[in-house]
Parts: structure tokens; C-alpha cells; sequence
């Protein structure tokens, strides 16, 4: 049997086409680390599986299968610019679908790290210009002429002498029997016709008539709607509950104890299953549910941030990383600073709450929603029910925001429970209440920093972390350091600064925690750019000459002469506050100078926020923008106005007006600007977030000389 | 039985009187444009249009909404063609874009009220709505392109 022609036929069910067409996929063979093209209709029949990814079928029209989730971050708009470029195509004429969970298919499809684009755009590039000259060679043959004679232009290759075209459409039977070429010419950067330029985004017009599709849009006949109520602390289990008041309203058809995967622990509510979603709801608010919550530490905030510090006084915890030698230099030396920040555990709220719909079969099932990770989901929902993987059928829809929470397999498996039960399709919403009080969250981190200055000069840092380790909740091993203890905290730094340590004191609670948009850097960088800026004062040098001074690379040097030039960091007034952090995220680095004023209410005023992305090699400028404009709101809200706090093992927060969200009324004016050059593309939606919280910090230090060590803070209150 | 004009079409359907609008839209209507975010008249993201004005559908009772003439994203214009549902697409304003049926129709009523909203006036008109992903910046120069659409669009006519 053919292996290729039973993944093309696969390919072609699973993807709802049809018909004689030019399939290309790559996968990665196990041996090497440079992916493979591969022509689904050639004859080859090696033992592989396909990571399918685009489809021309006789009319030219071309389909591609987005393996990532769309959360905002632009990936329908710059996959298919990535790909129209090298085909020479118009974007018009690609059509992008998502792809379903399959990790033999697609390789990693979770939607984290900021790594569509970094992860996959090279082998986009030679794919679809793979593709292109597979269709020319067609053409040349058919008109017997050289291949160099001829040209791919909107969807058409052109003779050029003779000005003789043939549409793509009319190629691809022929091509499809062709054998992949080995190697192919990508464009230079400067030919770039739809790469690097603006384009707007192809999911707009869904967005602005209600049309796109989200998670809580999914609709199947007979489907029904469920809320359940879980342990407010977060952990235990069901001692017992009265469902006769639930019962009594109108819609209500059951109500049931239902267990759901939370990583490695279980966790237990009661469901509520209606016929609305507004009766699910009413019927959550008339159960009376017993828990028993053995074994859960009733925890609160003040005691977290205590144990925090306290054990960064008297523990030098596990290195993540160290060179020279920090501590012989801390003790001996004349000028050291010493000081502790600290930041506030965080929820994803999402504007879209956590939901799924799935679909238990007996024996499958199918599950749609908002979902970051589509074949992690399918690896539990697999093992936990003891179906085979391709039982479980796991298809995403636009997210209405990520942000990390949605890269999780809890609220698909609690769905998944619920169908069961039902034996019918099922809707879980979570309630905004829920979705604030339930985690996992963010988490709060202490952070202990250390330097010695000798003649001006720094000779030494050391930094220790005390936080919860997300890893934990996973696979992570206790033995070791959190990896991403120093992660934020830029490369040059290692070369011009001998003496350097991070190091992690482990610290664990029972509070579920996750990734947040940036994940580690977002609170790392607070603190050790805050840090820096607490060193350049302790030097008496100017804090972005001291940025100067320690990033001696050549990408560091051209950031900075970028920040200086767009913000007159040098032309700076008397009653001006200033601040500037530099931090790395995601193979990104950004560069934020924030400058602040009191206003004449004599509250501080934040005058302009300028953002400089050096994201190396890049899509589309438009969309890059976007996300650092969002990342900066997103940043600001989490610096002075929202955090999660928890009183006696209870979450305090419950919807947004005790979780308030930054406003329209509460944005700076934003300017961004990204770095030109070829290096090795890097994120884009998540690395503008971490600077800007010590560049504000920073800056109000600068107008103020009051130095913010931990956050949120009242920005009015300063 | 309960009626309601929703986009200028009649809809009777069976429900209790105190249920919010939002959730009849969505459930027993099948207009999922509108969007649920809070419950709580917070974040706007269920903002449609009764008799015209902005509510919160999420907190609108069916017993208030019946017999009123409700206009809701779906029902903002024919063919994605309202000055603002332009401008959105013009600037790229939404990123994930759940919240922007309602940020829209929030937007509309402002358009509508003052054709010519200084920013301070697209902020008052558009503190009532959250969007988590922070296109606040792209959403007021939308406003301000849409009301120049606008006004070429009368000019036209």
C-alpha cells in the first residue's frame, strides 16, 4: 500500500476537499532536523505521515491549513502572506482554514511562545516556492520552452517572450506527478512584494459583522448548555449537594457531580445542564454544594509575599545560571545595592470566558472550542477516556483572546465529562465569575537583587527568584531550577558583566499557575530592569548610557540608537520623567521609553509610551504594531490597576468591577517602531509587554525619585 | 410567547420574561454576533441597540426588550458597509475581536449623536468597553475616520 496516497486520502477527508489537485506538505523525518517537502500524489512510499499544509486545487484556488490558533495575534493574516509571497498568488485567492489536532500531522500545534511564525516561516518559504516551481516546470514543458524563459505572477505563469499564460488551475493536475525539486531559490528580501508590507488583515471583516466563529458561538443540533460550580478554594472535593432548588428552574434537565483534569490533579464540581445557557446559569445560583477541601491550605497574600521574601534572606536556592564568581565579590565589595521586588499574581480574562462544546460518541468524541493546544487536548481527552487518538477529533475556532489560559486541557475534558453524561452534544460556559476566581493565574514572585559597583563600573549581580513554578503542574522536575528564571534579561549583558547569577528559591502553594502572555518575563522584567536603573543611579551614569555601555552587540547598540533618536531621550526637559528597559522575550527584543509628567491635578501623567521591536526577519509591520500597542495595555493594567489576590484560601476577585481592566480613557499615546534586518525572525505577540512596566516605573523614579518596587500601584496615588 | 423585532424581522419565542436578551439572541435566536463577557453591564461586549440607544443586553430583560425594535451587530448594515464597520477594517482595529460586535455598536450610537467626536468624546462615549487585547488606540482612530466616511457619504448623497 501506498503510505502517501493514504495520507493524501486522509488529508483530502479530514479537510472537506475534493477532486485532482496539488497537494504539498513538509514533514520532519526523524533523522534530520530540516523538514521535508513532499508531493502527496507522488509515488515515493516512504512510511511517513504528512504535516499537510497547502492545497491548489483546478480552479487555482488555494487552501492552506493553519496548524495555530487565531487569538488575535495575526497568525491568519501572516501565514497566508507568507505564503502568497513565494507561490505568487494573490491573497485574495487563499483560503486559510484551521486545522484540526493531529501531532503527527502537523508537528507542535500549540499556539505559545510566540512561535508560529518563528517556528514555521522557513519552511513556508520553500514549501510554496516549491509549489511555484513545480507549476512552471509544467508550463515550460507544455509549451517546450526553458524553464527560464518563464515566470509566476497572480496565480498565472507567464511566457515571456510570447506573453502565452496558463493559469495555475489548469497546471496542477500535471505538477501534482511531478517529483519535488530539491532545491529551490527564495526571494530576497528586497523583491518582497506582500512580505514586510502592511496588508490588512483578511479576518477583520468577520470580526466587524459578527460572523467570525468563536468558541461560545459553536452551535450543533441538540446541543446542550452547562455551568458548573467548583470548588471556590480551588481544590477538593464534593461532600455532597442539594440540586432540588436547581431542578425547580425552568430549562434545568440535570444536575451532576463531574470531575476534571487540572495538569496532574483532579479537581470536582457539579454541573448544571440546561437547554440555555441562561438556565444553566440560574440553576448554578440555586445549588447548594458541600465541599471538602482537606488538605488545602487556606492561603492569603500577605503570608505568600512573607514567605517569599523571607526565604530570599536565608536561601541562595537552585542556579539556573552563573558565571564568575558574585558572592565573593558581593561580600568584599565597598558599594553594593540590595533590594526586593515584587509582583502580583494575574488572571487571563480573556474577554471571550473559558468554553467548549463536545461531542462524547461512545466511541469518540469531538470537541470544538477556544483552544491554544488542539493535540494536547487530544493526548489527554485520549488517555483519560482510553480512546485511541484519532477518536478524538479536536477542532479549533477563533479565540476570543489566549493569553496562555487557553493552551490547557481542563475545560475540554470537563466538557467532554459532561457529554458523556448527557449522551448528547454540550456546551460548558464558564461564567465571567468563574473564569476570575478559578485560575490558573499568573503567579505572584518575589524577587531579591544584588550588585557590587566598584570605580563606576558594575562588577557584580546576582538575582534569586521566589515563585511558583509553572513547570510544576506539568512535567517539571523539582530538582532543578525553574528554566525560565532569567529569562527577560538580554545575552550581551553575560559578555560584558563577569559576575552574574540567577538563581531560583523554590516556593510552592496550591494555587493552580500558568502561563501569561510573556509568561516569566513579564514579572523578571520588572524587576531586573527596575534593577538596572537602581545600579546606574548607584554608578552615577545615565540609565540608558549604562544600557549602552553593557549591550556591546551590534542589535543592542542599533535598538538603542533607535529608542535615543525617536524619544530625544538626550533633549530631555527639567519637569519631564523619562524611564527606559530594555528586556528579551521569545527570541525578540524590545526596547520601551516611557515619559511622565504631573499633570495639573498634580497627578502623574504618563505623556508618550515609544516601543522599538527588533523581531529580526518579519511578516507584516502592520500587525506587529498591533500587538505591541496591545501588549503595552495589557502591561499597564497589570502594572497599576488589576491583580488577584486570595484571603483565606479564597480568590478575592470576582468580574471586572473588582478586576477592573485598563480603558480607552486610561491609554497613552503609543508609538512603535520596528527594527529593520534579516536575522532569524523572532515572536511578535508577546515580547512588547515586559518593558513597560520599569520603563514607567523607571521614569516616575526619574520625575519623582520615588522609587516602585512592587506593583500594581495606584499610578493616581503617586 | 414573547415577540421581538430584531433587524427589522419578527421573532415569537418561548422563554421566561427575566431572561437577559443576550441570552436569547444567542441561544434560542441564533445570533451569535453578540457576545458575552461579563453579566454584569461591565465590559459592553453585548452592547446592541434597543429603540436605538446602547444597552447591555446582558442585563436587558426579554419583558423590556419585547415589542421594541432591536437592532443587533448582525442587523448594523447589509453588506459590512457601515462607516464604521469600514474604518474598523481600514485601520485593522480588532485582534482577537470578540469585543468589537460591541465596542461597534457603541461606536454607532456616538457616530450617530455627533457626527464630529473630539477624543474626549470617543472616550466618554467608549469607557463602557473593555477590550482585553488593547486596540483602544486603533478603536479611536477608527471613530475618527469613520465620522470623515460619514460625512462623505452625506456629502454624496
Amino acid at each position: 500500500m501506498n503510505t502517501n496516497q493514504v495520507s493524501r486520502r486522509d488529508f483530502l477527508r479530514v479537510s472537506g476537499l475534493a477532486g485532482t489537485a496539488l497537494c504539498l506538505g513538509f514533514y520532519f523525518p526523524s533523522s534530520a532536523k530540516e523538514a521535508e517537502i513532499i508531493n502527496t500524489t507522488g509515488t515515493a512510499s516512504s512510511e511517513i505521515e504528512l504535516n499537510a499544509w497547502i492545497h491548489i486545487d483546478t480552479n487555482g484556488k488555494v487552501t492552506i491549513f493553519n496548524h495555530r490558533a487565531e487569538m488575535g495575534q495575526g497568525s491568519f493574516q501572516s501565514v497566508p502572506q507568507i505564503i502568497a509571497e513565494e507561490l505568487e498568488v494573490d491573497l485574495k485567492d487563499v483560503n486559510i482554514v484551521f486545522a484540526q489536532g493531529n501531532r503527527e500531522k502537523y508537528g507542535n500545534q500549540v499556539t505559545g511562545g510566540s512561535s508560529t511564525i518563528r517556528s514555521s516561516y522557513k519552511n513556508l518559504l520553500k514549501l510554496s516556492a516549491t509549489a511555484r516551481v513545480m507549476l512552471i516546470s509544467v508550463a515550460a514543458q507544455k509549451w517546450a520552452v526553458s524553464l527560464a524563459d518563464c515566470y509566476a505572477a497572480s496565480g498565472h505563469v507567464f511566457h515571456k517572450t510570447s506573453g502565452n499564460k496558463f493559469h495555475y488551475g489548469e497546471l496542477v493536475v500535471d505538477a501534482s506527478k511531478l517529483a519535488t525539486p530539491k532545491e529551490v531559490i527564495l526571494k530576497k528580501t528586497s523583491e518582497y512584494k506582500l512580505i514586510r508590507k502592511p496588508l490588512l488583515r483578511q479576518d477583520t471583516p468577520l470580526k466587524t459583522n459578527g460572523t467570525a466563529i468563536f468558541g461560545l458561538d459553536k452551535k450543533l443540533p441538540g446541543m446542550l448548555y452547562a455551568t458548573v460550580e467548583r470548588n471556590p478554594r480551588l481544590r477538593g472535593v464534593v461532600k455532597s449537594f442539594d440540586a432540588s432548588a436547581a431542578l425547580k428552574v425552568p430549562g434545568v434537565i440535570k444536575v451532576f457531580k463531574v470531575r476534571m483534569g487540572v495538569f496532574k490533579t483532579f479537581r470536582e464540581g457539579v454541573a448544571v445542564v440546561a437547554n440555555s445557557t441562561w438556565a444553566a446559569m440560574q440553576g448554578k445560583k440555586a445549588l447548594k454544594v458541600a465541599w471538602d477541601d482537606t488538605g488545602f491550605e487556606h492561603i492569603n497574600t500577605a503570608d505568600i509575599y512573607k514567605r517569599q521574601q523571607d526565604s530570599l534572606q536565608t536561601q541562595e536556592g537552585l542556579f539556573a545560571k552563573k558565571q564568575g564568581e558574585p558572592d565573593a565579590i558581593l561580600k568584599q565589595a565597598e558599594k553594593t545595592v540590595d533590594v526586593v521586588y515584587q509582583t502580583p499574581y494575574q488572571s487571563h480574562s480573556c474577554m471571550e470566558p473559558v468554553n467548549c462544546v463536545a461531542h462524547y460518541q461512545g466511541d469518540k468524541v469531538e470537541i470544538w472550542g477556544p483552544i491554544q493546544a488542539p493535540e494536547w487536548v487530544q493526548d489527554y481527552i485520549s488517555e483519560q477516556l482510553g480512546l485511541a487518538k484519532e477518536k478524538v477529533i479536536v477542532n479549533m475556532t477563533f479565540l476570543g483572546g489566549g493569553f496562555g489560559r487557553k493552551a490547557f486541557m481542563d475545560y475540554p475534558h470537563e466538557a467532554t465529562m459532561i457529554s458523556k453524561e448527557m449522551s448528547a452534544p454540550v456546551q460548558v460556559v464558564w461564567t465571567r465569575e468563574d473564569d476570575a476566581t478559578q485560575g490558573p493565574y499568573r503567579p505572584g514572585i518575589s524577587y531579591r537583587c544584588q550588585g557590587a559597583i566598584k570605580d563606576g563600573e558594575i562588577t557584580a549581580l546576582k538575582f534569586r527568584m521566589a515563585g511558583q513554578n509553572n513547570d510544576h503542574w506539568r512535567a517539571g522536575k523539582t530538582d532543578q531550577a525553574n528554566r525560565s528564571t532569567a529569562e527577560g534579561f538580554l545575552k550581551p549583558y553575560y559578555d560584558s558583566i563577569k559576575n552574574i547569577s540567577f538563581a531560583e528559591v523554590q516556593f510552592e502553594t496550591p494555587i493552580p499557575t500558568m502561563w501569561w502572555r510573556s509568561v516569566y518575563a513579564s514579572t523578571n522584567g520588572f524587576a531586573y530592569e527596575s534593577f538596572l536603573d537602581e545600579i546606574a543611579l548607584a554608578a552615577g551614569k545615565d540609565p540608558l548610557a549604562l544600557r549602552r555601555q553593557y549591550l556591546q552587540e551590534e542589535r543592542s547598540q542599533l535598538l538603542i540608537d533607535k529608542m535615543e533618536a525617536v524619544s530625544g531621550w538626550k533633549q530631555r526637559k527639567k519637569n519631564e520623567g523619562f524611564g527606559v528597559a530594555i528586556t528579551e522575550c521569545f527570541a525578540s527584543t524590545v526596547g520601551q521609553i516611557v515619559k511622565v509628567s504631573r499633570a495639573e491635578n498634580g497627578k502623574i501623567k504618563i505623556d508618550q509610551v515609544w516601543a522599538v521591536m527588533d523581531c529580526g526577519w518579519y511578516v507584516n509591520p502592520d500587525i506587529i504594531k498591533a500587538q505591541v500597542e496591545g501588549s503595552i495595555v495589557m502591561a499597564l493594567g497589570a502594572a497599576t490597576i488589576h491583580e488577584i489576590t486570595f484571603k483565606d484560601g479564597l480568590v478575592e476577585q470576582s468580574n471586572f468591577y473588582n478586576y477592573k481592566m485598563p480603558r480607552i480613557t486610561d491609554i497613552p499615546p503609543i508609538e512603535v517602531y520596528i527594527m529593520e534586518n534579516e536575522a532569524n525572525a523572532g515572536g511578535v505577540g508577546e515580547p512588547g509587554l515586559p518593558a513597560f512596566a520599569p520603563a514607567l516605573t523607571n521614569a516616575i523614579f526619574d520625575l519623582t525619585g520615588k522609587r516602585i518596587r512592587k506593583l500594581p500601584f495606584d499610578l493616581s496615588a503617586v | 410567547m414573547i415577540t421581538l423585532t430584531i433587524n427589522q424581522q419578527p421573532y415569537q419565542i418561548e422563554a421566561d420574561p427575566d431572561m437577559p436578551l443576550l441570552w436569547a439572541l444567542r441561544d434560542l435566536i441564533g445570533l451569535t454576533g453578540t457576545k458575552y463577557g461579563c453579566g454584569v453591564a461591565q465590559c459592553g461586549a453585548c452592547v446592541v441597540h434597543l429603540n436605538g440607544e446602547a444597552v447591555r443586553s446582558c442585563v436587558t430583560k426579554l419583558s423590556r426588550a419585547a415589542g421594541q425594535k432591536i437592532v443587533t451587530i448582525e442587523g448594523l448594515s447589509k453588506n459590512n458597509d457601515h462607516p464604521l464597520q469600514l474604518a474598523w477594517n481600514e485601520v485593522s482595529v480588532p485582534q482577537c475581536g470578540y469585543c468589537h460586535s460591541g465596542q461597534l455598536m457603541s461606536a454607532a450610537v456616538l457616530l450617530r449623536e455627533n457626527p464630529n467626536p473630539t477624543d474626549q468624546d470617543i472616550d466618554n462615549a467608549m469607557a463602557g468597553n473593555i477590550c482585553r487585547c488593547g486596540t483602544y488606540p486603533r478603536i479611536r482612530k477608527a471613530i475618527h475616520l469613520a465620522a470623515e466616511l460619514q460625512k462623505k457619504e452625506g456629502e454624496a448623497k
